[in-house]
């Protein structure tokens, strides 16, 4: 008898996830169907760009159908619950979608309204976010405007997607105004809720190296209680207090609203626990999660989604046989990191090794941690790979699900 | 590793004072955990917040982290920075006997 998976989602994971299971599955057997609430694709890492008007709105968006390979339905509906005892997906018009297998693939949701004074006056003004392409494209007018004073980059706390992301911002915002002439009259400050710029020590050490080099002060364990857009400052929990002419911030996360409707399936945030080798989740052994929307210790980042597609794809298959799961995701995330003037870094890291210097793939490939103009060129290339390769779920030559370790200078009591 | 005596028992803790093993742990050991970290009094809330992060331990294998506790522990965000002035995830964690939360990545 004929099986169907549902995914929910349409963006990084769900799309690579649907692509793949259609591959891999035969038609007659497995019937795949993918849930929406709209039918715009995002290339979020581009958002980071706009600002600076290094990359145009209408250039980082595509229809979401139009990404699936043929065999796949696409529906564009809210869903408004998961009824886990009755495997079946209630939409918010009342239908109701049955499945065999459910993909969580719903990401991240910005929840700005959680951080007290964040909406309120100045918001969308003078106090900003590059994590949404309305946000984005705002924001960049504003620096346009934008002739000195006091610019703050804060993360609201953690989980963020691409934690790296606000770092960069700092880089390429000193580059911007360095070449408009006027970098001496911005000051420009780095507001963490970690304890460093980076959770990782040896990453830490070269990434607060980078903000000291481009004259950005960093502030760390600030725990934003307030944002005061009126006012022009932000206030921590513990009473300090960041003044600020421009704010960009990011906003907490939490997962998607139906989650949190559908009882037993995520956790307090909206996020859905899942075994992070296998990608099942705990709720229910024919629920499976991919990218964002999943509760596992590892960074939200499109590449992680990539990785585990290839695990999340097979144990599907598994489980549909009735064989026993393999657990083979290793936590690996891979990340660029621009850092101004055409340079980036690279990372590359997972559950047990965290970023180290060296190589990658291998000993002959792209420097790790360290600003070169390669690693540049090689951010610009991932926009064509994203939307010929990681979406349509193949895999990207010569880069493997599992990281590697040749090439990495291991210091000498680390894990491999 | 370091040794400290809490309450005439000797119990082990990292560089940063957190108990490496959370069995080690007894109520009577919180005040004087507590009073290093210049909390004077634990008082009913305080309590609140530190059962609540033993319960959490247990359950999930590491402490929750701020947001969280304001979501779930009853007690709001704001007044856990009352009662725990140095980041309430950290230092409640330490009085409560259990490792440093990992955090996120």
């Amino acid at each position: 008898m004929s099986k169907t998976i549902v995914v929910l989602g349409g963006g990084t994971g769900g799309t690579l996830i649907a692509n793949r299971l259609r591959r891999m599955l035969g038609r007659s057997a497995v019937s795949i169907v993918v849930i929406d609430a709209d039918d715009e694709h995002v290339y979020q890492p581009g958002l980071l760009f706009v600002p600076f008007g290094k990359a145009e709105p209408a250039s980082l968006t595509r229809p979401r159908h139009r990404q699936f390979r043929s065999g796949i339905t696409f529906r564009q509906a809210a869903v408004d619950r998961v009824d886990l005892d009755a495997n079946e997906v209630q939409l918010a018009g009342g239908e109701r979608v049955g499945y065999d297998v459910l993909v969580i693939a719903t990401g991240a949701r910005l929840v700005p309204e959680e951080t007290e004074g964040l909406t309120g006056p100045g918001w969308m003004e003078k106090v900003f976010t590059f994590y949404t392409l309305a946000g984005a494209v705002a924001l960049r007018r504003a620096l346009a405007g934008f002739q000195g004073g006091r610019l703050a980059v804060a993360v609201m706390d953690m989980p963020v997607k691409c934690p790296v992301a606000p770092l960069e911002f700092c880089f390429l915002a000193d580059a911007y105004f360095r070449e408009r002439g006027i970098r001496d009259k911005v000051e420009l400050t780095y507001v963490t809720p970690l304890d460093g710029a980076f959770t990782k020590p040896v990453c830490d050490r070269e990434l607060s190296g980078l903000l000291k080099d481009k004259g950005v002060s960093l502030v760390t364990e600030f725990n934003t209680g307030e944002v005061a857009g009126a006012d022009g400052k932000l206030v921590s929990f513990d009473g300090r207090e960041v003044p600020f002419d421009l704010a960009v911030v990011v906003p907490l996360h939490g997962g998607q609203a139906y989650v949190e409707r559908s009882p037993g399936l995520g956790d307090e945030l909206g996020f859905v626990p899942a075994d992070q080798r296998t990608l099942q989740s705990k709720a229910r052994p024919n629920v499976f999660v991919i990218g964002d929307a999943a509760d596992i210790p590892t960074s939200k980042a499109g590449s992680v989604a990539h990785f585990e597609g290839d695990v999340v794809a097979r144990n599907i298959a598994r489980y549909l046989a009735g064989e026993p799961l393999d657990a083979d995701f290793d936590g690996h995330t891979n990340c660029f990191i621009e850092s101004g003037s055409g340079k980036a870094l690279l990372i590359d890291f997972n559950y047990g090794t965290e970023p180290l210097t060296g190589r990658f793939p291998g000993r002959i490939g792209l420097p790790l941690l360290r600003q070169s103009r390669l690693n540049h060129l090689g951010k610009l290339a991932f926009g064509w790979l994203y939307w010929h390769v990681l979406l349509p779920g193949r895999e990207i030559p010569a880069v493997r699900s599992r990281m590697p370790a040749a090439g990495k200078h291991f210091p000498p009591s680390a894990p491999r | 590793m370091p040794t400290v005596t809490y309450a005439g028992t000797a119990v082990t803790v990292n560089d940063e004072g957190f108990f490496i093993d959370p069995a080690q742990w007894r109520e009577d050991m919180a005040p004087l955990i507590a009073s290093q970290e210049g909390i004077t009094e634990l008082t009913e809330r305080h309590w609140q917040v530190i059962k609540f992060m033993r319960h959490e331990y247990e359950a999930k294998g590491t402490g929750p982290t701020v947001r969280v506790l304001g979501k779930t522990s009853g007690v709001s965000v704001k007044e856990l920075y009352q009662l725990f002035p140095h980041g309430p995830a950290k230092e409640a964690a330490k009085i409560a006997g259990i490792p440093k939360p990992r955090g996120c990545v």
